[in-house]
C-alpha cells in the first residue's frame, strides 16, 4: 500500500464498525487487492442502502401497493431527475415560443423540487458532521437533535431582534452566536464525560429532551419568545428580512435555495481539514482510536472529549441556524417536537462512515428521501404522503440497522471464499 | 411521596441489617425529608403564608446534608442539600401564589392517582430495561418497544375484542422487536446503541405506517374503551378519605406493575437465576467460566425486556387513553430509561424514580388550571434535568453494570 499517512489513518479509524471477517489479502494480485481495499469504503454503504430500500419496498408490496411506482413517484418528487432533463427548453421570451438549447432548465418543476431537496440536505450534512466528528473521538453523539434545536432557538432570538442592523453583520452575528450556543450545549455532555465519566449517550439523550421542552416553552402560548402580535397563536415572531440568508436559486417567495447549502459544503471541507490536516484532528482521532494509548503519549483525553463535543455541537447548531435563516424564519412547539433532522444526520453519518465525502453523499440521499416523501412533493394518487413519510422512517431505521453489520465486508469475504473454492 | 420514601428507607435498612438512627446516612435522609417538608408546608392544607418557616426548614435540610456530606455520605448528603434548595425555591414560589390557585392545582388525592397513572408505563419500560441492562446489553430502544406494544395492543384489542389477547399480541410484538436487538448485539456484536437507535426508527416507522394503512384519517375506533384493560373497583375503600380516590379505582395494569416490581426484585436479587443474570452483566468471562451460558442468558433477558416494555405501551393505548396516534409515546420510553439510570438499575429505587417523574407529569398536567400553560410545558423537562444531575454525580454516581454495552466473545 503506497497510500499517504492520512489515508492510512482513515483506514484505521473507519475500521471500527468492521466486525465481520476480513479477507486475508494473501495470494491476491496487487491491483485487485487495492480495488477491494477501496471497495470496502463504498460497497458496504451502497449495499446497505439497496437492502434498506428493498426491505422498504417489501413493506410497500405486502400492504398492497406497487413498490416500483411508489419509488418512481418519490424519485420524481426529489427533483434529482432534473439532472437528466437535458435538451431544448423554452427561452422564456415574452410573446414567443422560441426554444433554446441549454443543458438544464433552471426554473422547471424538477428544478424547484431539487431546490427543496438541497435545502433539506444542508442541515442533514451539518448534523451528520456533528455525529461524525464526535465519533472520530470515540464519542457517540446522539444529541445532534438537541444541539440543532439550540442553534435554531438562538437564530430565532437574534434574528427577530436588531431589526435595523446591517444585513451582513446581522447574519454573521446570528450564525456565530447560534453556533457557539450549540457548542456550549454539547459541551455540557463533553464536560460530564471528561470529568465524572458520565456516558455521553445518556447525557445527550437527556439534553435532547430538555431542548425540546424548553423550546416548546419559549415559543408556546405565553412563552417569552412567542410572537407579540397574535398571542393566541403559539409560534415565534418572524426573522427580520435583513437576517435572512440570500437566495441564489429559485424565487425568494417560493422558498428558493439559500446559500445555506454552500455553508454546509464548506463545513464538509472544514471537517476534512480539521480531521486530516491539523494537530487537533490528530489528537481527536488518537483518542477515538485508543484513549489509553493517547493518554500514554501525552494527549489529554479529557480535553479532547470536551473539544470534540463542542465542535460537534457547533456543527449541529449551525445547521439549526441555517434552517431558520434560510427557509423556516419562525418556529412553533409543533415544529420543534416533530423535527428529526438531528436523527437523520445520525443516519447520514453512520452510512457515510464518518468521512466528509461519505457524509455529503449520504445526506443528499436522505435529503432526497425526506423531500420526495413529503406531502408537498408526492402525488397522493399514487401513494399517500402520510404512508410515505413513515416509509422514509422505516428505510432510515433499516439503514442504521444494516450499516452496523457491514454488508460490504461480508460480500467481499463471500466472493473471496467462492473464488478460492 | 412520604410513603415511597419510607419504603425506600426500609429497603435500605433491610439490606444493612439494622438501622442506626444517628448515622450520617440517617441524618441525610432526615435532610431530604426536611426539604420536602419545606415545600409541603406552603401547600394545602396548611398554607403557610410566611417565607420564614419554609426557609428555616429548608436550611435545616441543607445543614443535615452538609453533616452527611462531611461524613462521606455523598449520595444522601447531596440529595438532602438539593432537596433543601429545591424545597426553599418551590416554597417561595408557592408563597407568591394565591391560596385559591394553590387549592385548584394541589389536590393531593388527584395528584397521587395521576402520579400512579403516569408512572405505570414508565415502570414497565424501566423494568424491561432493567432485565436487559442487568444482562449487559444497553437498551435505548425502550421507546420503540413501548410504541410497538401500544400499536399492536390496540390493533389486537380492536380485532379480537379481548384485552387478554391484546396484551399477548403486544408482548409478542415487543419480543419480536427485541429479538432483532438481541441478534444484532449478541451475535453480530454491533454497537448496541446504534442498533437501539435503529429500532426506535423502525418501530416509529412501522407503527405509523400500519396505523395509517389500517385506520387512516379516522383513527382508532372510539369503542376501544369497551374492550380495554379493565379498572379494578375496590368498593369498600372508595369512601375512605384520601386513600379512596387514589386506590379505589385503578387500572388492572397498575396493580400488575406492583406485582411485577416485587417479582423482579425477588427474581433478580433473591434467586439463582437473578444471580446468573447479574453475573453475566458484570463479568461475562467469569460467568462463562463457571458454566453459565452468556449468550442464552442475554437472549432471554433482551427478549423478555421487549415483552415487558411492550406491556407498558399496551397499557398506554388500551388501558389509559383508549386510542393510538403516530408517535404517541413521545419520549415516555426515554423517561423510563432515565428512571432506570436515576434508580441506579435497582428495582425499588427505579420505582421511586418513576413515581417522582410521574408526579412531575401529574403536576405539569394540573398547573395550567390556575397558571399559564407555559409552566406546565417547562415542567415536562424536569425528569430529564434531574437525570442529567444524577449522571453528573451530584447525588452520587450512577454506574451501570460493568459489562454493559460490550459484546461478549466466546472463547
Amino acid at each position: 500500500m503506497s497510500d499517504g499517512d492520512q489515508n492510512h489513518g482513515d483506514e484505521l479509524l473507519s475500521e471500527e464498525f468492521e466486525e465481520a471477517p476480513r479477507p486475508s489479502d494473501e495470494g491476491m494480485p496487487g491491483v485487485r487487492m487495492t480495488f477491494f481495499r477501496q471497495a470496502r469504503g463504498f460497497v458496504g454503504p451502497l449495499l446497505t442502502t439497496v437492502v434498506a430500500f428493498f426491505v422498504g419496498g417489501l413493506v410497500v408490496l405486502v400492504t398492497g401497493h406497487n413498490p416500483l411506482k411508489v419509488y418512481k413517484a418519490i424519485f420524481e418528487g426529489t427533483g434529482l431527475n432534473w439532472f437528466f432533463q437535458i435538451g431544448s427548453h423554452s427561452a422564456r421570451i415574452p410573446f414567443s415560443t422560441a426554444h433554446m438549447w441549454f443543458p438544464w432548465d433552471t426554473s422547471s418543476i424538477a428544478a424547484e423540487n431539487l431546490q427543496q431537496t438541497l435545502l433539506l440536505t444542508a442541515p442533514i450534512i451539518l448534523t451528520g458532521l456533528a455525529v461524525a466528528f464526535a465519533f472520530r473521538c470515540g464519542l457517540f453523539n446522539i444529541g445532534g437533535q438537541g444541539q440543532y434545536l439550540v442553534g435554531s432557538y438562538f437564530a430565532i432570538w437574534l434574528g427577530t431582534s436588531f431589526v435595523h442592523m446591517n444585513p451582513f453583520f446581522h447574519v454573521t452575528l446570528t450564525i456565530v452566536i447560534a453556533t457557539l450556543a450549540g457548542a456550549a450545549y454539547a459541551g455540557i455532555a463533553g464536560i460530564l464525560k471528561a470529568t465524572v465519566g458520565a456516558h455521553e449517550v445518556i447525557s445527550t439523550i437527556m439534553l435532547n429532551w430538555i431542548a425540546i421542552w424548553v423550546g416548546s416553552y419559549l415559543f408556546g402560548a405565553g412563552g417569552p419568545l412567542q410572537n407579540k402580535l397574535q398571542p393566541e397563536i403559539p409560534i415565534s415572531g418572524d426573522v427580520a428580512d435583513g437576517a435572512k440568508l440570500p437566495v441564489f436559486w429559485g424565487l425568494k417567495l417560493l422558498q428558493g435555495l439559500s446559500i445555506g447549502i454552500f455553508i454546509a459544503i464548506a463545513m464538509l471541507v472544514v471537517y476534512w481539514i480539521i480531521i486530516n490536516r491539523t494537530t487537533l484532528g490528530f489528537a481527536v482521532r488518537a483518542v477515538g482510536f485508543n484513549p489509553e494509548a493517547a493518554r500514554a503519549s501525552g494527549i489529554s483525553v479529557a480535553r479532547n472529549y470536551f473539544v470534540a463535543m463542542a465542535i460537534a455541537g457547533g456543527f449541529a447548531a449551525l445547521g439549526g441556524a441555517v434552517d431558520v435563516l434560510g427557509w423556516e424564519f419562525r418556529l412553533g412547539p409543533g415544529d420543534i417536537q416533530n423535527s428529526s433532522i438531528g436523527f437523520i444526520g445520525l443516519a447520514a453519518a453512520l452510512l457515510g462512515r464518518n468521512t466528509a465525502v461519505g457524509v455529503g453523499f449520504a445526506s443528499l440521499l436522505f435529503g432526497s428521501l425526506i423531500n420526495g416523501t413529503s406531502g408537498r412533493q408526492l402525488d397522493p394518487s399514487i401513494f399517500a404522503p402520510e404512508l410515505a413519510g413513515n416509509l422514509a422512517t422505516i428505510i432510515q431505521g433499516l439503514v442504521i440497522l444494516f450499516v452496523g453489520i457491514n454488508l460490504g465486508g461480508i460480500l467481499v469475504w463471500w466472493r473471496k471464499r467462492r473464488a478460492s473454492s | 411521596m412520604a410513603e415511597t420514601e419510607s419504603l425506600l428507607v426500609t429497603a435500605v435498612t433491610a439490606r444493612l441489617g439494622g438501622f442506626q438512627w444517628t448515622s450520617a446516612r440517617a441524618v441525610g435522609a432526615y435532610g431530604i425529608g426536611f426539604g420536602v417538608l419545606a415545600f409541603w408546608l406552603t401547600l394545602p392544607p396548611l398554607h403557610t403564608r410566611t417565607t420564614a418557616v419554609p426557609v428555616v426548614v429548608g436550611i435545616l435540610a441543607i445543614a443535615c446534608g452538609i453533616f452527611a456530606l462531611a461524613r462521606e455520605e455523598r449520595r444522601v448528603g447531596g440529595g438532602a442539600i438539593a432537596a433543601g434548595v429545591l424545597g426553599i425555591g418551590l416554597a417561595l414560589v408557592a408563597v407568591q401564589s394565591s391560596v385559591p390557585h394553590l387549592n385548584q392545582v394541589v389536590v393531593w388525592s388527584a395528584l397521587f392517582s395521576a402520579t400512579l397513572v403516569y408512572s405505570t408505563p414508565l415502570l414497565y419500560a424501566a423494568i424491561g430495561g432493567l432485565y436487559c441492562e442487568r444482562s449487559g446489553v444497553v437498551n435505548v430502544a425502550l421507546e420503540g418497544m413501548l410504541l410497538t406494544g401500544a400499536y399492536f395492543g390496540i390493533w389486537a384489542d380492536d380485532f379480537s375484542h379481548s384485552w387478554v389477547v391484546a396484551l399477548l399480541v403486544a408482548m409478542l410484538a415487543g419480543a419480536a422487536l427485541a429479538s432483532i436487538h438481541a441478534v444484532w448485539s449478541i451475535h453480530f456484536k454491533v454497537d448496541q446503541i446504534i442498533t437501539g437507535t435503529a429500532l426506535n426508527f423502525l418501530a416509529l416507522g412501522i407503527t405509523g405506517y400500519l396505523f395509517i394503512q389500517h385506520y387512516g384519517d379516522a383513527g382508532t375506533p372510539g369503542n376501544i374503551a369497551d374492550y380495554g384493560i379493565p379498572d379494578i373497583h375496590i368498593n369498600f375503600i372508595k369512601s375512605w378519605p384520601f386513600i379512596g380516590p387514589i386506590f379505589g379505582q385503578l387500572n388492572l395494569m397498575i396493580w400488575l406493575s406492583f406485582l411485577l416490581l416485587i417479582g423482579t426484585w425477588l427474581f433478580v436479587f433473591r434467586t439463582p437465576f437473578g444471580l446468573r443474570l447479574r453475573s453475566v452483566g458484570e463479568h461475562p468471562r467469569a460467568a462463562d467460566t463457571v458454566g453459565i451460558s452468556v449468550y442464552k442468558t442475554r437472549y432471554i433477558a433482551v427478549i423478555s425486556s421487549g415483552a415487558i416494555a411492550a406491556l407498558g405501551g399496551a397499557y398506554l393505548s388500551t388501558g389509559f387513553v383508549h386510542s393510538f396516534n403516530q408517535n404517541m409515546t413521545a419520549g415516555t420510553g426515554f423517561i423510563g430509561l432515565a428512571a432506570l439510570i436515576f434508580g441506579k438499575w435497582r428495582p425499588f429505587a427505579t420505582w421511586f424514580a418513576t413515581l417522582l417523574f410521574g408526579f412531575s407529569s401529574a403536576l405539569a398536567d394540573r398547573l395550567p388550571i390556575a397558571y399559564g400553560s407555559e409552566w406546565g410545558t417547562l415542567f415536562q423537562a424536569l425528569p430529564y434535568v434531574l437525570t442529567l444531575v444524577a449522571v453528573a454525580g451530584v447525588i452520587g454516581r450512577s454506574i451501570g453494570p460493568a459489562a454493559s454495552g460490550r459484546p461478549y466473545e466466546r472463547q
